[in-house]
């Protein structure tokens, strides 16, 4: 260990610090475990995410790889099934889908098409959404398609606590782990509460509890979300916002038991609303809990569109505060 | 067969046994594919048959294999049983990979067998995440990575290339080229028709060999594979061979004459090591007659212990979707 590693004593960091925290303190803990992808070394990270972590520990441990995301998404499938526990990055969620061949063929498939014999205990964290006027290319939200594949865990850290501890449960796994981390997110700061030494990533999370209408979320809109029940609690309109932070397998425990309290609900998703992981909410609940519903099932999410440049163009493409305030306002005080 | 005249007779006779192995049971594949037995797709090694018994030849229990959906031919040789095999072909339980993967997915893991892989190209990139991890946990095991001339076409082959000699890996490249990628020629699929000549635009040494050969093809994994046990990084094997049915059982053959068939069977591997091993004085007509009878009882059990197998429960359709544990 040297002296770029040494911490600060506060509890306060950034999404991106708690990201490079769990990094780091998962290389320390396992031997077998490396992190492997583009830019992650020299360049310490697309978004500065394990900035610092090559000198630390070493470049068979920070491992570059060249533009090749298939290769390296399907190596670290192999690595996985020889032994080691290792971290693939994919820069964005964009670039994914040059590995997708690897992600659904080989890592989602394997364990099963073996018959058990082969375990794929991988974990793939790659940036995912929209709101840096970084155009179509960089601005996809994935995550719901990933939730579609039986075999893969997919995670959507929304907060600092989360970003810091669902790495270690998540290399624990025994199955492909995806983890989004929302590019906004990144800056954001936050305290992390020292009691608080990890989380579970089979539960989803309420982060505001509420009695009016539950806000079905994950990631970026988690934060648009907590805005908005703010925005109406002096109204009188008490929401609860419930954290997905896990796409698959959904937690639909925590979700059935919030909305049948509330009996309403709106489902905030960066997705495209057709066939998106808020479709796959919906679905459920009307299946399953379509008489505790006092009211139409509401869902906001990106405008159907690849996500432009212009920062009002892409502002009124990602599901908005405003939006989810509004919602709310008409489905609990209806006309 | 002359190139490696110094071939003892024990060892001979096995090159020409675990060969003859693969073709039976080829046929009895085939055969029972048409009493729909065996469904769905099925992709038959015959006439490829020295290139996985010469490979595996030059491999030991520590390496590991990343096989095709034509794996049938890679299994046998990799010592699977051949009851589990058939019993996968049947979907039964005690198949190799509990019914769940049938003739394109064969799986062992006692014996590091880490299946048929039937997106062609998406073995390659795993072969070099499983040697990344042998060469961490156990130095000096080879990762064998077989695949046709198809698979050259794909991006996932040249990234897997690079990949292997820029982080210096212990991967024997295996390209099974018979001229085919299902019904597309090499001709007008491919640049460049010397498949190994691709292997220098990575610094991967690289050799052709005759693959249907089964001395050629082992005395060249020999080398390749004594040369990456060395530390010298992967080595890449170009194996000219010929399919002699067609590509699957759903395949009129529209591509290819029966005259080129005919005239690469002049050049079958099984009839020459057996006409070799007589002129040699090498095997005697008893010994034959007991191999051809050893096969033949082995082929039968075979049958027999798929067709006494079990269904997997349909309870149990969920499981290993997610796994519980890794296994050790």
């Amino acid at each position: 260990m040297n002296d770029k590693s040494s911490q600060s004593v506060t509890n306060r960091m950034t999404y991106r610090e708690a990201c490079k925290q769990a990094i780091r303190e998962a290389l320390i803990a396992d031997p077998r475990t490396f992190l492997m992808g583009e830019d992650v070394g020299l360049y310490g990270g697309c978004y500065a995410v394990s900035k610092g972590l090559l000198e630390e520990f070493g470049p068979k441990r920070i491992r570059d790889t060249p533009l090749a995301e298939a290769a390296f998404v399907g190596a670290g499938i192999g690595a996985a099934m020889g032994g080691l526990r290792p971290i693939v990055e994919i820069m964005t969620c964009n670039f994914s889908l040059l590995a997708l061949d690897q992600i659904m063929n080989n890592a989602a498939t394997i364990p099963h098409m073996s018959g058990g014999q082969f375990a794929v205990p991988l974990v793939i964290r790659m940036a995912t959404g929209g709101g840096r006027q970084l155009a179509a290319q960089h601005s996809h939200s994935l995550e719901g398609w990933f939730a579609h594949i039986p075999g893969l865990k997919v995670l959507a850290p929304g907060t600092i606590e989360d970003a810091r501890y669902m790495l270690k449960p998540a290399l624990a796994d025994p199955n492909p782990v995806l983890i989004f981390e929302h590019i906004v997110l990144y800056n954001a700061e936050g305290e992390l509460d020292p009691d608080v030494t990890g989380v579970d990533i089979a539960k989803a999370k309420i982060r505001r509890f509420g009695r009016d209408v539950s806000i079905l979320t994950y990631g970026n809109s988690l934060q648009k979300s907590i805005a908005a029940a703010a925005a109406l609690a002096p109204a009188g309109i008490e929401a609860e916002v419930v954290d997905l932070r896990v796409l698959r397998p959904l937690d639909t425990a925590t979700i059935f038991d919030s909305v049948a309290r509330t009996r309403r609900c709106i489902i905030v998703d960066e997705g495209w609303k057709s066939g998106s992981i808020s479709a796959e909410i919906a679905a459920r609940l009307s299946e399953d809990l379509f008489f505790e519903l006092d009211a139409p099932i509401r869902r906001i999410c990106s405008r159907e569109v690849p996500i432009p440049y212009a920062a009002h163009m892409e502002e009124a493409a990602l599901p908005r505060t405003a939006e989810i305030v509004e919602d709310a306002r008409n489905l609990v005080k209806p006309r | 067969m002359s190139d490696k005249p110094h071939l003892g007779r024990e060892h001979g006779q096995h090159l020409y046994r675990e060969m003859l192995r693969i073709r039976r049971f080829e046929a009895k594949c085939a055969e029972l594919y048409q009493a729909q037995k065996i469904r769905g797709f099925l992709h038959l090694y015959d006439g490829e048959e020295a290139v996985a018994v010469g490979t595996m030849q030059a491999l030991e229990g520590r390496d590991a294999v990343v096989a095709t959906y034509r794996d049938h031919g890679q299994a046998l040789a990799r010592g699977l049983p051949m009851g589990a095999l058939m019993a996968e072909m049947f979907g039964k339980v005690e198949g190799c990979s509990r019914g769940r993967g049938g003739s394109m997915h064969f799986f062992d893991r006692a014996r590091r067998f880490f299946g048929g892989n039937a997106i062609v190209g998406g073995g390659l990139p795993l072969a070099i995440g499983v040697a990344m991890a042998d060469k961490q946990l156990r130095p000096g095991a080879v990762t064998a990575c077989f695949f046709g001339e198809g698979a050259v076409g794909e991006g996932a082959f040249h990234e897997s290339m690079n990949l292997a000699e820029l982080w210096d890996l212990p991967v024997l490249f295996v390209c099974e080229n018979n001229l085919y990628a299902m019904g597309v020629p090499l001709e007008i699929a491919e640049a460049e028709t010397d498949i190994f000549r691709k292997a220098a635009a990575y610094r991967t040494p690289a050799e052709k060999v005759d693959g249907m050969n089964p001395i050629a093809v082992e005395a060249a994994a020999r080398k390749a594979v004594e040369s990456i046990r060395a530390g010298n990084g992967p080595y890449f094997l170009e194996c000219r061979t010929y399919r002699y049915r067609a590509h699957s059982m759903f395949d009129p053959q529209l591509y290819r004459t029966r005259k080129e068939i005919e005239l690469w069977k002049e050049r079958d591997p099984i009839p020459r090591m057996q006409k070799w091993l007589v002129e040699n004085h090498m095997v005697s007509a008893d010994e034959l007659h007991k191999i051809d009878a050893a096969v033949e009882t082995e082929i039968a059990r075979a049958v027999a212990f798929a067709e006494e197998g079990g269904w997997e429960a349909v309870e149990a359709l969920e499981c290993f979707v997610l796994m519980d544990e890794v296994p050790e």
